[in-house]
């Protein structure tokens, strides 16, 4: 890119910028619910002007160069933000092939009479402007991944609450299909619990893991056999009909393991295993403990 | 030589471990279990092993084999205070330690080979009904 469309670019920095915001608004692809206009503008006007100081310096083609040090901050910036605000990566590329289209009008009209340079010139702000598209899809991806690592990590922590429902029972609700590293962390989450609650009894309700394959079984009886072995019984519950079947099915052996249908059963299972007696109250009992409550 | 104690309580057995096990101490332990189970005819047998943290197949082994001889001498074995590490480790060894019956720790061990002594005298003395 020689000086002169350098400084034609310069000099037009002002047209460039309102053509190409129009160009960005009238775009059908963008996001006005995401990103304000002002907001928009700012960030435009932020990254032209850096843009053609770098298209003047001596080392304008080389998109490695130290004078696009600040240009990838910034794309880097928009890109991630864009991906962690759920832009698709059509909106986030459009951003820089948007104004790719106005700075060759501008070329265009620089360079009208002089077709060969006008083709020169054209060729490397093309090769100069896809680059950093290049860059803006990278940049976006790899804020993407993050998002889906971050996900991932809070999902396996938020789906395995260990929740003491009585003295000495622990619930697990299980949500989700347990592969081999989730049942390491609800294993370990549980037996955790289970030493520092004392508790005797742990009711696994699998009413929210989809499907049951010998491998989950296998997973769900590790379990099982980890917590005996430390002296606490497990309950599995939750067992739905077509789970059942394909338990049977398979042929997994689950005849030394206590299964109950409905959490509440396995409840009333630990109860008796505890010599717990929960009963109804009487008239008189009620208005005893509503007057304990502060009624 | 080092040696693990082994306590009297009773009609029962205390062994705590305070140490890391290594092999020879473990069989030591098994001798010397054996042996105060057959001169004292204890009738339950409690290992505490809630300082150890490390463990192997062999040790796992070990703990098994305790728990069958001393049932074949009629004494009950609990091991109490397993460490959820140690847990993970011998199931995803195999080892479920199918013969030992576990408690969450020492008092609740207790518990249980009480209970154990108690099925007993009852079954003995549901022995004696039916033959009177």
């Amino acid at each position: 890119m020689n000086k002169e469309s350098a400084a034609a670019l310069k000099g037009k920095k002002k047209q460039i910028l309102e053509s190409w915001m129009s160009n960005q608004l009238q775009d059908a692809a963008l996001r006005d619910d995401l990103i304000s206009v002002s907001e928009l503008q700012q960030q435009s006007e932020e990254f032209l002007t850096s843009l053609l100081k770098a298209f003047g310096t001596s080392q304008a083609e080389d998109t490695e160069s130290a004078g696009y040090e600040p240009i990838h901050d910034i794309l880097n910036e928009i890109s991630i933000t864009r991906a962690r605000q759920g832009f698709s990566p059509r909106e986030t590329s459009s951003y820089i092939l948007s104004l790719k289209e106005v700075l060759s009008q501008v070329l265009e009209e620089r360079f009208r009479e002089e077709p060969a340079i006008l083709y020169k010139e054209i060729i490397s702000m093309n090769k100069i402007m896809d680059s950093l598209s290049l860059l803006t899809l990278e940049t976006y991806i790899k804020g993407r991944e993050e998002v889906i690592l971050r996900q991932t990590n809070e999902m396996s922590e938020i789906s395995t609450p260990v929740i003491r429902v009585w003295e000495g029972i622990l619930a697990l609700p299980i949500i989700g299909t347990l592969d081999s590293a989730r049942t390491q962390v609800v294993m370990e989450a549980l037996l955790e619990e289970i030493v520092a609650t004392g508790s005797r009894i742990a009711i696994l309700d699998i009413s929210g893991v989809p499907t049951v394959d010998s491998l989950v079984a296998q997973h769900l009886i590790k379990t099982v056999s980890a917590a005996r072995l430390m002296g606490a019984e497990c309950i599995i519950s939750g067992i739905r009909a077509e789970i059942a079947q394909t338990i049977v099915h398979l042929g997994i052996d689950l005849t030394n393991i206590y299964t109950k249908a409905t959490l509440a059963s396995a409840l009333k299972m630990s109860f008796s295993m505890l010599n717990i007696i929960v009963s109804k109250g009487s008239q008189n009992n009620q208005a005893i403990s509503k007057q304990n409550l502060g009624f | 030589m080092e040696r693990i104690p082994i306590l009297k309580m009773g009609p029962f057995l205390l062994v705590t471990i305070q140490v890391d096990l290594y092999d020879r101490l473990a069989l030591t332990l098994e001798n010397d279990l054996i042996n105060m189970v057959s001169k004292t005819e204890a009738k339950g047998v409690l290992i505490d092993i809630s300082a150890v943290s490390i463990v192997d197949s062999f040790m796992g082994r070990i703990l098994g084999n305790i728990a069958s001889m001393s049932k074949i001498m009629d004494a009950a074995t609990v091991v109490v205070g397993m460490q959820p590490a140690v847990a993970i480790t011998l199931v995803e060894l195999g080892l479920t330690l199918s013969g030992v019956h576990t408690a969450l720790d020492v008092e609740q061990g207790m518990e249980l080979l009480r209970g154990k002594i108690g099925q007993l005298d009852t079954d003995e003395e549901g022995l004696y009904d039916s033959f009177i």
